[in-house]
């Protein structure tokens, strides 16, 4: 039987289409994909993502487990702060992609893809044995929403006891959102500027409900998972289980910013540093399909009429309009401008690398 | 919701009838569970078909759907402005949104296609 967030009941009273996802009953669209995405990339879209984990990792030694356990340097996470990570096999792969919040000095909030929560929870507490650190799983304490585009800010202000005008991206507040104790954070997963929410999940209906009204004159929409997944592909953001799992390391994924080796020895430094130095064999890259067939998710890339890949992710991207994927392509398939094929229901379809992301906001 | 005067499948097909020919399409309620559709793959004209038999695919930006013959015959035409603008289907399913017409090979098996009331209990109205 699958979950329910505190919001279910206005999803539905919305008319939202609710799909199952990651064992959580979700929203994947309300009005529609597409008018749902541009609303987010002109004006604002509001989505419910409680289902997201969270891990509360606590104590003496919670910095040395988390150094131990992600790529990136939790030393350089200044209070306040966000930081984009990846909790790494032996093997240099990911266990999840994670975003790190440093509430306090020893007191750190991983929030974790709802798929992988148990598995990240057990993870951490397996790797926490013998020291000085409590985990504890709070998904259940908190909802989540996702307030983005570039009214957000105009949205969100009124709501929140705060300044969040101040908020650089990736930095948080803790503050009061509707008179409720509540995590505001400068992040997303959709390319443009935005917050997401954390707060207790009795207050999510209020917190919802306050937010439909503000952005109601100003063009916010609900958007369901649907339009995050077509936003996030557009800002070349990956997804767990399609686009990175536990047989794509992190460099592999084209995600050497997350990677910091001079930091110390974490899991999955050793695969990391040979392939920093040597190059790995296949990279993740972003690829553009002029014809009108979607490239998808499975389908398989040839080169000489030899498979030499799959798409991970791909869709029609509905603000630049066109068909655009992610694979990862062998060395010397991967620069701009490399051609290949997608077979697509048994045609093979041009296809091109190009640059990512497919899109970026102006600043 | 979905007119009188048309035939359905199970698979959410229309067909309208005239004259040994038929005008076919997918339904109202097919395009509202397919969502905002990006590309629709048209038969080439002149092709034969059988009932059942897959004549062309729909995609929406989040799913892939396939269409089905809903009787024996040949394509006489396609609806080549779903070229440039696949949301036709969506915005008009059973007008503008129009897939193909058909000549039919045996204009008897239409009587074994439902009608709008028996089509709208199938989906549970």
């Amino acid at each position: 039987m699958a979950r329910r967030t505190p919001l279910y009941s206005v999803h539905v009273a919305a008319g939202a289409r609710m799909v199952e996802f990651a064992g959580w009953e979700m929203p994947v669209q309300y009005a529609g994909v597409i008018e749902e995405h541009l609303a987010v990339r002109q004006a604002a879209g509001i989505f419910d993502v409680s289902h997201m984990g969270e891990i509360s990792v606590r104590g003496r030694d919670a910095l040395s487990l988390l150094q131990q356990l992600t790529s990136n340097d939790v030393a350089r996470l200044g209070p306040g702060r966000v930081q984009y990570s990846a909790l790494t096999t032996p093997a240099g792969a990911f266990v999840d992609d994670v975003l790190v919040y440093r509430i306090d000095e020893g007191d750190y909030l991983v929030v974790v893809n709802a798929a992988n929560a148990d598995k990240d929870v057990a993870w951490v507490v397996e790797h926490a044995r013998d020291l000085d650190v409590a985990v504890e799983d709070v998904s259940a304490r908190w909802a989540q929403i996702a307030l983005q585009g570039p009214r957000a800010q105009e949205i969100l202000r009124p709501v929140v006891a705060g300044r969040i005008e101040d908020l650089r991206s990736y930095a948080f507040l803790k503050a009061e959102v509707e008179g409720v104790p509540s995590i505001v954070s400068r992040t997303g997963y959709t390319g443009e500027d935005g917050f997401e929410i954390y707060c207790p999940a009795e207050s999510a209906e209020a917190i919802w409900i306050s937010l439909r009204r503000e952005g109601e004159s100003r063009g916010m929409k609900n958007a369901g998972l649907g339009a995050r997944d077509t936003l996030r592909l557009e800002a070349r953001m990956a997804l767990y289980g399609n686009d990175i799992d536990e047989t794509t390391t992190v460099l592999e994924a084209d995600l050497g910013a997350i990677v910091k080796l001079e930091k110390g020895d974490f899991l999955g430094r050793d695969v990391l540093k040979r392939q920093q130095e040597e190059g790995t064999d296949r990279r993740l890259v972003g690829f553009h399909v002029p014809g009108r067939p979607v490239a998808r998710h499975g389908h398989p890339i040839l080169r000489d009429g030899i498979r030499v890949a799959t798409v991970t992710s791909g869709s029609f991207a509905p603000f630049l309009k066109q068909n655009v994927g992610l694979a990862y392509l062998p060395r010397g398939m991967w620069e701009p401008g490399s051609s290949f094929a997608v077979e697509i229901r048994g045609r093979q379809e041009p296809a091109v690398v190009v640059p990512t992301p497919f899109y970026k906001r102006q600043r | 919701m979905h007119p009188k005067h048309l035939r359905y499948t199970k698979d959410h097909e229309w067909l309208h009838v005239e004259e040994g020919r038929a005008t076919v399409g997918i339904t109202d309620f097919a395009q509202h569970e397919l969502g905002d559709i990006v590309y629709v793959e048209l038969p080439s004209a002149g092709r034969r078909f059988a009932a059942g038999e897959v004549i062309g695919t729909i995609e929406s930006v989040k799913a892939v759907s396939e269409i089905y013959a809903p009787v024996a015959g040949e394509v006489l035409e396609v609806n080549q402005a779903l070229g440039e603008e696949p949301q036709k289907v969506n915005q008009d399913p059973h007008g503008e949104g129009w897939i193909c017409r058909v000549r039919l090979e045996d204009p008897g098996e239409v009587g074994g296609l439902m009608d709008a009331s028996a089509y709208e209990s199938l989906l549970g109205k």
